[in-house]
């Protein structure tokens, strides 16, 4: 039995618990229940992970017989879920890092009042996550997708006292919401040219058709894709991912850098019967996945807040999932999503570790030497920035190696795009070592306090995430490729021989450079950021961040609630459509003053029209008589 | 005896007739053109009487009771409308201590 | 018990309003009568869904009595599949209301729940009836209890809000009036099913038809409202006691579009569909963008309420199957959601004294369970899935897309992203951030009890509609379709093996 149904279902039940009670309940038994969920999920994704292993399972379980959802004419949409080799890697990962950071959650939100509530939302997110990898058809991944950013929504505003994290969670659903128009049209095109939402029909459907190609396929993808940039933070809607770190650190682990965001990823695998058949489409990807990350790394360059620098580094390792998608290597797309969710998670939940020792401090600037006061978060947080920076053998040196590699083989724009892989690379190891630099070496440059390790529930999950980290992408690109091609499609991916090492070597050789790069300028005492020095004008565009946030707003948003103000409320409702209503009601009150006149209360005038009246009526009567006319036909003369 | 014979010269009827239609407009000028709801309500009776005087003399020329019958309706009516219109007028005397028309005109909207 | 059902309905809240009207005015008296007598009539509408034979066509629990010979008006009244949910939902609306107006109605009680019954029964009388001078009878009815409450309830200008209620929705039944009696002339009957064939048939000159259609639209489309009618809408939710204003707008118009407008005469309803979708699909942006600029929170209500309110009128105007379910299901949500929102706005009010948003700010921590349905109200407004607003809005705008116009479509659901916008503006504008200082001053209880078994009922019922919506659908389904628009176009394109065999939507054969 593998009792699928209960992965999204046990979490569900803790948010409902939790939700409803957890204000009364002691701590102990809130994180118990909060603990519980996740851990039952995770044991039986794993039960099935090892059927799968030791073969006695066959890969895809599909579920019959699902209850119906909607059934209304000839649409029905029913909650079937799926069970195939890419759901069940990405179970593994939601449900495995999402088990860790609920553990560590408890150590990390012990002080915190909405404790309850906090634990609340994250089993509502896992439910929504399981929910949405698990979905047979895309009406129901849109279901969980739509709900983790409303669990996104209420963890990023869980501070809601402050007017920042409020503002933030709010950017967060609406810029979401923005990508879940383009994914809404791409739902509708699916229905009404294929009358089915369900995957492996779809899919069917187009194995049936080798002809189609292009057009309708194109709508369709790039539809999913906008959404995709919207919930995976990719340009033109990442906006709402740094402001996303108003969140508590936990969150901003599990949410924004190893589940949630990747979930844009997953659907374009998910679909890529659809991609593969549009070239185009596949070319916007990689294009919009390389520039993101490229961007993404510049901004994340001078940042000063630890947490920014990650939330930026989240958006720029998702630049290179959806390269690798665009390149139609998506096993290794997964593959990245499946590293970069133990070293980003790690990451951030060392940082959290690092701001708890610091005693709420975000800021780089104000850290430093921290390396001997908390050894066991600054080995662990060596290992995941060592992995990011592609350090040979490591998680993500088989990823990200992966996904160049791909890139080089995929014609000219792929070698440009691959290019652009590899000075973003290097940026990254730039930044990602500054980061370690400032924060753990130099002088201490906060005097005010006494930095102490985080406890063992937030040290534990540090190391497990550590040797993932560092471990996780042993078993190579190659045969995880061969372990997701029959939901992924068969794929020639990695190109020929010595081809591949050069740029494996090149690969590391810009991460070498962004090290050192990085050690020249901030493996010194000073304090002053190197980069501010050199070019001013630069520095200060890329800490602002291109001022995206302000042009979004100059451009879109104020203009439409000028629009909205002055033209649609004062000139349209009150002055066009009030204006007429009491056009019509003035004729009606001018009609009714002049007839007032009549009204005079003089009896004299009175009497005058009723005589007037009596005597135009006495002409009518007799006229006919005086003028010999027919009558009116009153018989007057009683003969 | 010619001499004790009257001459029975008939009044023509159309005699009759115009000192109703003149006594009814009589009636309708006072109406509208005098200041004092005492004369007011006298040409509203002269009005009555006029209407009167054209009945009778219908009904002497079709030779019909009807006519007459119906003055008495008329005169009922005029009675009433009398009394209840006096008392009327004098509570309107003690309301506003005027009888001119023009000055009662609390009715106008 | 079949044959007596509806008319023991409608005459109950009836009963209710004159019992009201007879007892003196003291404490809740007039309040607890008007509870029992809508959770009795509530109850009684169960009964509907219970025993309603989803396989037969056709209207049940019928009734149909010669009431006046001359006119012939009849008693004929039943429900189908369109009308049994609305009987049901205002049959809900009923104790909401009363519940509602529990503590903020104080003075003149009596007079209030009086009324409230009597509009209860004019609902119920739209809904049921089948004969249209007895339709008509309910219609205008349904006006006047309204009109008065506003007058005598409102929070600032009263009078002028139900001047301007009452003449917006009145003058457009003038030319109903005359319509209606212009098809009796014609036809001799009043009787909706015959005079669905008759015009069918096509015995009525397609010119006069032309305009009859237009004189029920216009009367219809002030009702929901449609934009650019929709003047009254804002007045009247600022000033309305809530448990009116949650049933003035939306449903009896959108019933009586899809009934007697699309029902008895498809053909001209179908040539003016352009229009309508236009003007719907303005109204969803507008009202959204307008929604996003107040500063008074019950007109930010009619604002969102008339962007939601377009979206079902788009579906009525789709011509496609599954847009008419959706938008029959939907008004359903719509109804319970605005409910809910209504409730709740007012009990901010009834806290604060006020319903200006700039002086509300962080209160969620002192009312944490108002602000927890609130937020549940909202995303349910908003489509999130699981929650019923999701499943109407996604039928209307899945069937648009594909039987309409990609467009238009697309337009629309441009919505759904402002109207997240808007609403976790709100959300964010009240409940988060800093307390604002008059939330400060004027520290509040949270729900009381019975708020809460008003909003918690809700809130689940927004859930299980949402998770399961065929428990309803599948009546709804059941609703007739206009004679001649077999021919409407289903959802899903020409072709594929499982779509519902259309043939081409030719001008139809007189």
């Amino acid at each position: 039995m593998l009792y699928l149904p209960l992965i999204p279902l046990a979490p569900f039940v803790g948010f409902l618990l939790n939700g409803s009670f957890g204000r009364r309940l002691p701590k102990a038994v809130v994180s118990g229940i909060a603990l519980v969920a996740p851990l039952i999920s995770f044991v039986i994704v794993l039960h099935a992970a090892l059927l799968v292993w030791s073969s006695s399972l066959t890969l895809p379980v599909i579920e019959q017989n699902a209850p119906s959802w909607i059934s209304v004419g000839a649409l029905h949409v029913d909650f079937g879920s799926v069970l195939d080799q890419l759901s069940l890697v990405m179970l593994l990962v939601v449900t495995g890092v999402g088990f860790i950071i609920h553990i560590y959650s408890v150590g990390y939100m012990h002080e915190d009042q909405g404790y309850w509530r906090y634990f609340a939302y994250l089993n509502l997110f896992l439910f929504f996550m399981t929910v949405l990898v698990q979905a047979g058809n895309a009406l129901m991944m849109f279901v969980g997708w739509e709900g983790v950013g409303l669990a996104s929504y209420l963890l990023i505003g869980f501070w809601f006292q402050k007017d920042s994290a409020a503002n933030a969670g709010k950017k967060a659903f609406i810029v979401n919401r923005i990508g879940d128009f383009g994914f809404l049209i791409g739902l509708f095109l699916l229905l009404a040219n294929f009358g089915t939402l369900t995957f492996t029909e779809i899919a069917a459907r187009l194995e049936a058709n080798p002809a189609m190609t292009g057009g309708i396929l194109t709508a369709i993808a790039l539809c999913l894709f906008v959404g995709a940039t919207g919930k995976s933070a990719q340009l033109p809607l990442y906006v709402w991912l740094p402001d996303a770190m108003e969140g508590p650190t936990p969150v901003s682990a599990l949410i924004h850098a190893a589940t949630m965001v990747t979930a844009g990823v997953y659907m374009v695998a998910r679909t890529h019967f659809i991609f593969d058949r549009s070239p185009l489409a596949l070319s916007v990807v990689a294009i919009v996945g390389a520039a993101t990350a490229l961007f993404a790394a510049t901004i994340g360059l001078v940042q000063t807040d630890i947490k920014r620098v990650l939330a930026y580094s989240t958006v720029s390792q998702l630049g290179y999932m959806f390269l690798g998608c665009g390149v139609a290597a998506y096993s290794a797309a997964i593959f990245h999503l499946m590293t970069h969710a133990f070293f980003k998670a790690l990451l951030f939940l060392a940082a959290g570790s690092v701001i708890h020792a610091v005693g709420g401090e975000q800021d780089m600037r104000r850290m430093g030497g921290l390396r001997t006061k908390i050894p066991v978060t600054f080995w662990t947080m060596t290992m995941a920035v060592l992995a990011i920076s592609g350090f040979p053998f490591m998680s993500a040196f088989f990823s990200k190696d992966a996904i160049l590699a791909a890139a080089f083989a995929s014609g000219s724009l792929g070698k440009v795009l691959w290019f652009v892989g590899l000075v973003t690379a290097a940026l990254t190891a730039f930044y990602m070592f500054r980061l370690w630099y400032l924060t753990f070496f130099g002088e201490t440059r906060n005097h005010d306090v006494h930095p102490h390790e985080s406890p063992w529930s937030m040290l534990g999950p540090l190391v497990i995430l550590a040797l993932l980290s560092v471990g996780g992408g042993w078993i190579g690109a190659g045969r995880f490729g061969a372990f997701l091609s029959p939901s992924l499609g068969v794929r020639t991916e990695e190109a020929a021989g010595s081809s591949e090492y050069l740029l494996m070597v090149l690969a590391v050789a810009a991460g070498a450079l962004g090290w050192y790069i990085a050690h020249r300028m901030y493996n010194r005492p000073s304090t002053a950021d190197g980069l501010a020095a050199t070019t001013p004008a630069g520095y200060d565009l890329l800490a602002n961040k291109y001022y995206v946030d302000e042009i979004y707003g100059s451009a879109i948003v104020k203009p439409l609630l000028a629009f909205s103000k002055y033209f649609l409320e004062w000139i349209v409702d009150v002055a066009i459509l009030g204006g007429l209503a009491w056009l019509l009601a003035g004729i009606a009150s001018l009609g009714g003053a002049i007839l007032q006149r009549w009204q005079s209360g003089n009896l004299r005038s009175y009497a005058a029209w009723l005589a007037l009246g009596a005597a135009i009526l006495l002409v009518f009567v007799l006229a006919p008589y005086v003028f010999g006319a027919s009558g009116i036909g009153l018989n007057l003369t009683g003969h | 005896m010619n001499s004790l014979h009257m001459v029975s010269h008939e009044v023509p009827l159309a005699w009759y007739l115009l000192l109703s239609a003149v006594l009814f407009c009589l009636g309708v000028v006072g109406f509208l053109i005098k200041r004092n709801l005492i004369t007011v309500f006298m040409s509203i009776e002269l009005m009555l009487n006029a209407v009167n005087l054209s009945f009778v003399t219908f009904a002497h020329q079709w030779h019909q009771v009807k006519g007459q019958i119906f003055v008495f309706f008329v005169m009922m009516v005029a009675a009433a409308e009398a009394a209840v219109g006096l008392a009327i007028i004098i509570a309107v005397f003690r309301a506003r201590a005027t009888l001119a028309v023009d000055r009662i005109d609390l009715m106008k909207l | 018990m079949d044959s007596s059902i509806l008319t023991l309905i409608l005459l109950l809240p009836l009963a209710g309003a004159v019992l009201a009207a007879l007892l003196p005015d003291r404490g809740k008296l007039a309040a607890w009568l008007a509870l029992i007598t809508t959770l009795a009539t509530f109850g009684l509408t169960l009964h509907l869904p219970a025993h309603f034979d989803a396989s037969q066509s056709g209207f049940q629990f019928a009734v149909n009595r010669q009431w006046i010979e001359n006119p012939a008006i009849y008693y004929h009244v039943g429900v189908d599949g369109l009308s049994l949910w609305l009987v049901v939902l205002v049959g809900l609306l009923g104790p909401v209301g009363v519940l509602a107006s529990w503590n903020s109605i104080t003075h003149r009680r009596k007079v209030f729940y009086s009324l409230f019954l009597i509009q209860q029964t004019a609902m119920y009388g739209v809904f049921i009836s089948l004969d249209l001078m007895l339709y008509y009878g309910f219609w205008e009815l349904s006006l006047v209890p309204m009109a008065i409450l506003i007058a005598m309830y409102g929070r600032r200008e009263g009078q002028r809000a139900a001047t301007k209620f009452f003449l917006f929705t009145f003058i457009p039944s003038a030319p109903l009036l005359v319509a209606i009696l212009y098809l009796y002339a014609r036809t001799g009957t009043f009787n909706f099913s015959e005079l669905r064939i008759l015009i069918a048939s096509g015995s009525l000159p397609s010119g006069a038809l032309f305009w009859i259609a237009l004189a029920f639209l216009f009367a219809f489309a002030v009702k929901v409202p449609v934009f650019p009618l929709h003047g009254w809408l804002a007045d009247t939710f600022g000033e309305a006691p809530v448990a009116m204003a949650m049933v003035v707008a939306g449903k009896l118009g959108l019933y009586s579009m899809l009934r007697f407008h699309v029902g008895l005469f498809p053909v001209q309803a179908h040539a003016i569909a352009p229009i309508l979708i236009a003007l719907a699909v303005i109204g969803i942006l507008y009202g959204a963008c307008l929604a996003l600029v107040q500063r008074d929170f019950w007109r930010f209500l009619a604002f969102a309420a008339l962007s939601h309110l377009s979206l079902i009128t788009l579906g009525v105007y789709g011509f496609t199957f599954t847009g008419w379910s959706g938008a029959t299901y939907q008004i359903l949500n719509n109804e319970l959601i605005d409910a809910a929102l209504f409730v709740l706005l007012g009990a901010l009010e009834i806290r604060y004294a006020t319903s200006q948003i700039a002086a509300y700010g962080g209160i969620a921590n002192r009312i944490p369970r108002l602000a927890t349905i609130f937020v549940v109200a909202s995303l349910a407004m908003i489509g999130l899935p699981l929650l019923n607003g999701f499943v109407g809005e996604f039928l209307i705008l899945s069937s648009t897309f594909a039987g309409v116009s990609h467009g238009w479509a697309i337009v629309a659901t441009l919505g759904e992203i402002l109207s997240a916008a808007y609403m976790l503006w709100l959300v964010q504008r009240i409940f988060y951030g800093q307390e604002s200082r008059m939330a400060a001053a004027a520290p509040a209880s949270d729900l009381q009890v019975g708020e809460q078994l008003v909003l918690w009922p809700l809130a689940v019922l927004m859930l299980v509609m949402g998770v399961s919506p065929n428990l309803w659908l599948r009546t709804i389904e059941t609703a007739p379709k206009p004679l001649q628009l077999q021919q409407a176009r289903s959802a899903t394109p020409v072709g594929q093996p499982d779509a519902i065999p259309v043939t081409n939507t030719g001008e139809v054969q007189r």
